[in-house]
């Protein structure tokens, strides 16, 4: 923004590179804050270097947290035999939206996607692995993306920890609840019928 | 009224080479087209689980699509499916890591866009098909795919006569700065001098000759495997990220 000038440039310039921010969009966000109450504009400083310094990576499964371990992992009621291992933080809030799951977590921080350079080795599967030699985790269930990178990570890990004689599950790929059959496309609908239950009544 | 614009729909054969991540929800596609060469595409909202045709839109996946003439990106609009790979492709970690590496080969070959790749399309439809298939060991169909990808695009190597000199064959030592086999005058020092069969096995991959490459022993496919992984990074320049990453069979 060359018609602006010394820190309403800069403040132009760094809103610029947030995700989903153009140009245009920042620009008008520069002068919502120029126009906006000093307080709330100090509050949203503070709440900015606050995050930077207090957030960090649980040290036992990688999820945002802001202590040494995350209150998942904290959690004395959680089971700590079960074990769900997602891609990214994003994931694991929404598995805990299902309020299904009473286990704990393993971030991995991505898929594999050799493509991308991105390998086993630039994942945080070797902290899985050691996570699991105290033989406390009886069971795994593979939670990563239902596409193509996500299922080459679950048949990786897989093939991994099948030797370590745990349980090992995937989560079921198939139709949406609310949706109408006739629209899902072929390969779902083939997934669903592959996962199909039988009905206890 | 004034006459209706032509609407810029086209319709056509593509191999999905790679998906990137584009905004909330969308993604951006690197298609192989079998008329239009490579085609760069964005699919909407397919990231939803609503999405009608995310599924469709995977890696490896050969598809039946409509795309509408974006300004800068081509919009896709329909799809079908004609051979999902993605599902058997992916459940085999080997497989997996194999089809990556050539469908980064393809991306890299047909680099300049919309210039008509026909031949290169369908010889990566066929590897992959083989690949998905299991027909043939992964790490021959990814070494057969590579060579032939390579003589499309006009770096043909050669396993009988001198790459330089043409002097008739067999030859023992292999440069790939020089095009494949040389004779024993044109030979720089330091070259690398396979077994016979190992340059036999490379030749059968080269044209194809799949009941000769298939009794190989292993021994030979390791050698071939080194030999067309430097040949392939001599000329394509740039390192392919994904093949340090084959898990070989």
């Amino acid at each position: 923004m060359a018609a602006y000038e010394g820190i309403i440039a800069d403040l132009i310039e760094e809103l610029g590179r947030l995700p989903g921010v153009g140009p245009k969009s920042a620009q008008r966000i520069a002068f919502h804050i120029l126009a906006a109450d000093p307080a709330e504009v100090q509050r949203l400083a503070a709440v900015l270097t606050e995050v930077k310094s207090k957030v960090r990576f649980c040290e036992i499964c990688g999820n945002v947290s802001e202590d040494v371990q995350c209150r998942i992992c904290r959690d004395p009621r959680r089971d700590p035999s079960i074990l769900c291992v997602v891609e990214e933080a994003k994931d694991v809030v929404a598995i805990e939206r299902t309020r299904e799951f009473r286990g704990r977590y393993h971030v991995l921080g991505g898929a594999i996607n050799p493509i991308d350079g991105v390998g086993p080795d630039d994942l945080r599967i070797r902290e899985l692995m050691t996570r699991l030699a105290d033989g406390a985790v009886q069971e795994i269930i593979i939670a990563t993306d239902p596409n193509v990178e996500g299922e080459a990570t679950a048949t990786y890990l897989a093939r991994m920890l099948r030797p370590m004689g745990l349980t090992i599950s995937r989560l079921a790929s198939g139709l949406p609840v609310g949706g109408d059959l006739e629209y899902a496309d072929e390969i779902t609908l083939g997934r669903a019928f592959e996962g199909r239950r039988s009905i206890d009544v | 009224m004034g006459e209706n614009v032509r609407v810029k729909l086209y319709r056509d054969e593509a191999v999905v080479l790679r998906t990137r991540k584009l905004g909330e929800a969308d993604r951006i596609l690197t298609l192989l087209t079998r008329a239009h060469g490579q085609v760069h595409a964005v699919a909407k909202g397919v990231r939803r689980t609503s999405s009608k045709f995310g599924a469709r839109l995977e890696p490896f996946s050969v598809i039946d699509l409509q795309l509408y003439a974006g300004r800068n990106l081509d919009v896709v609009t329909q799809v079908d499916t004609l051979a999902p790979h993605g599902r058997a492709i992916s459940g085999d970690y080997g497989l997996f890591t194999t089809a990556t590496a050539m469908v980064e080969t393809a991306e890299r070959l047909t680099e300049i866009e919309r210039e008509p790749a026909t031949q290169q399309y369908l010889l990566l439809v066929g590897a992959l098909r083989s690949l998905a298939e299991k027909v043939h060991a992964s790490s021959l169909v990814l070494d057969s795919y590579l060579l032939r990808a390579l003589a499309i695009a006009g770096w043909a190597p050669t396993f009988s006569e001198c790459a330089r000199c043409d002097a008739p064959g067999p030859h023992r030592a292999f440069v790939a700065p020089m095009g494949g086999i040389v004779c024993p005058s044109c030979r720089p020092p330091g070259a690398a001098a396979p077994a016979p069969e190992t340059v036999g096995l490379l030749g059968s991959l080269l044209a194809g000759d799949w009941p000769h490459a298939d009794i190989s022993h292993e021994r030979h496919r390791k050698e071939a495997s080194g030999l067309v992984a430097a040949y392939t990074q001599w000329h394509l320049e740039r390192q392919l990220k994904s093949l340090r990453h084959v898990e070989r069979a």
